[in-house]
């Protein structure tokens, strides 16, 4: 499969970058990872007449912690996630999701703001950045600006970017002690998107109840959904088989499935149930310290 | 639409080509360079039969564009034997009967050196979770596995150390 016919640019400042997208308005697409865009250019589902190609771009593919968050820059890719010690030992829902997106090869391409920016629902960082409380640094012609994950995804393949955009940084706190996450997926096979995905990150007081919680949905509706009343029911309460399983209910309660080859609307709204009780489950073992790291 | 000079050095010899923006970098070495050991399997990402080493890690060649490659280092399967003597990997696939129609042969090999080149002594889970990108619809994952056992094994000098089971089946293979 060929694409449509484009010119290509390849920047070497985030600036020229801008004011390329700028100059051609809608036109231009900003080529990262490309592991989505590429595909979508060979079967044509988007016929863009110009890629900003950022890739040449020096000093954007870092993770890393400092001044209380994690760091993650427009060119750092899945794979860096995964080998990363400071994300295995202490952001497991990133590490969790990241394991799990399309396959190893992809994701040495593959990069992370691009997995948010691209807005597509089946697409696993989003709903792990919500839960997360993640901030994105979105920069554009005429300035940067930052947007909260929960505030980003509008609709189907839409989020909040302009046409001359990108999301240079992903911004993330860095979790207080007795804090845990987990993320819980399940795909047909390797590669594929998610049936469905519950990313949990929460936090517990040192006396055992849950101070905070973050909970996400992943491609059951046309956007991640928060699922903001199960978080609000777990606050201030222990983290038992009781309180999981309400939370897990009000969580499935949030979906907005709608049938297709993956499975029922029906299917899908339990399946978000099921694998929001094993996300908190997981997360609040993390959280306790019962363990540090990805299973499995 | 725009083209472009590129410098693309594969496996070890360096390329200058005039491509066109929207060609593919499987395109570029297959068309262009004819090397065409790496495969052309799904055209969209999944099966890995296209897989070369960009930088040392694997890639899908049908999912870049050869302009992007342009200063990149690139292997293919056909730098994998030296001097008239197989790779390691090459051998194992040879000796543990890791291929039938060979079809994922190249892309599965070029995981598995990369794999190699990044960690010696590999447990099954990990081999296993190397190559999940790159699918096999004939051999069976069991003998590519195998294979890359195998020459793991040679890579570390310690070959003797091979299961009893991996000898039997290369005595039936030989028979």
């Amino acid at each position: 499969m060929i694409p449509s016919r484009f010119d290509y640019v390849a920047p070497s400042t985030l600036d020229d970058a801008v004011t390329l997208l700028r100059e051609h308005g809608g036109e231009a697409k900003v080529l990262s990872g490309g592991q989505s865009l590429i595909p979508m250019l060979k079967l044509r589902l988007a016929s863009p007449t110009v890629l900003v190609d950022i890739n040449r771009i020096p000093g954007l593919d870092y993770v890393e912690e400092r001044d209380g968050a994690l760091h993650i820059g427009a060119l750092a890719r899945e794979a860096e996630l995964e080998r990363s010690q400071v994300v295995r030992s202490r952001y497991p829902l990133l590490a969790d999701t990241a394991h799990v997106i399309a396959d190893p090869i992809v994701r040495n391409s593959a990069t992370i703001c691009g997995n948010v920016a691209h807005g597509d629902p089946g697409n696993d960082h989003p709903a792990t950045m919500i839960a997360l409380g993640a901030k994105f640094v979105i920069r554009g012609a005429s300035g940067t600006r930052t947007v909260a994950a929960r505030d980003f995804f509008v609709g189907l393949f839409t989020t909040v970017l302009e046409p001359d955009e990108i999301v240079t940084e992903i911004v993330i706190p860095s979790p207080p002690p007795r804090s845990g996450g987990a993320y819980q997926k399940l795909e047909r096979k390797v590669g594929d998107f998610a049936t469905a995905a519950v990313a949990a990150q929460l936090t517990l007081d040192a006396s055992g109840p849950c101070q905070r919680a973050g909970i996400a949905l992943t491609n059951v509706g046309a956007t991640p959904i928060r699922a903001a009343s199960a978080e609000a029911y777990l606050v201030g309460k222990p983290l038992d088989a009781t309180t999981i399983g309400e939370a897990a209910t009000m969580a499935a309660s949030a979906a907005e499935p709608v049938a297709d080859r993956r499975g029922s609307e029906e299917y899908k709204r339990d399946l978000v149930r099921v694998l929001a009780a094993r996300a908190l489950q997981t997360a609040a073992r993390r959280a306790r310290g019962e363990t540090g790291t990805r299973e499995g | 639409m725009s083209t472009h000079t590129i410098k693309v050095t594969v496996n070890g010899q360096a390329h200058s080509a005039e491509v066109e923006s929207r060609l593919l970098l499987v395109h570029h070495i297959r068309d262009t360079l004819r090397l065409t050991g790496t495969h052309i399997g799904c055209d969209t990402s999944h099966c890995g039969a296209c897989t070369v080493l960009l930088d040392d890690y694997p890639v899908k060649s049908c999912t870049m564009f050869a302009v992007q490659a342009d200063g990149h280092a690139i292997r293919t399967v056909e730098g994998l034997e030296q001097g008239g003597a197989l790779h390691p990997v090459q051998a194992g696939f040879k000796e543990e009967h890791g291929l039938q129609c060979g079809y994922c042969t190249p892309g599965m090999m070029m995981t598995a050196t990369a794999l190699l080149e990044h960690n010696t002594n590999p447990t099954e889970a990990e081999i296993r979770q190397a190559i999940s990108g790159n699918l096999c619809r004939c051999t069976g994952y069991v003998n590519i596995v195998k294979a890359i056992q195998h020459a793991a094994g040679a890579m570390r000098g310690v070959s003797a150390a091979l299961p009893a089971s991996s000898a039997a089946a290369k005595t039936t293979a030989t028979a």
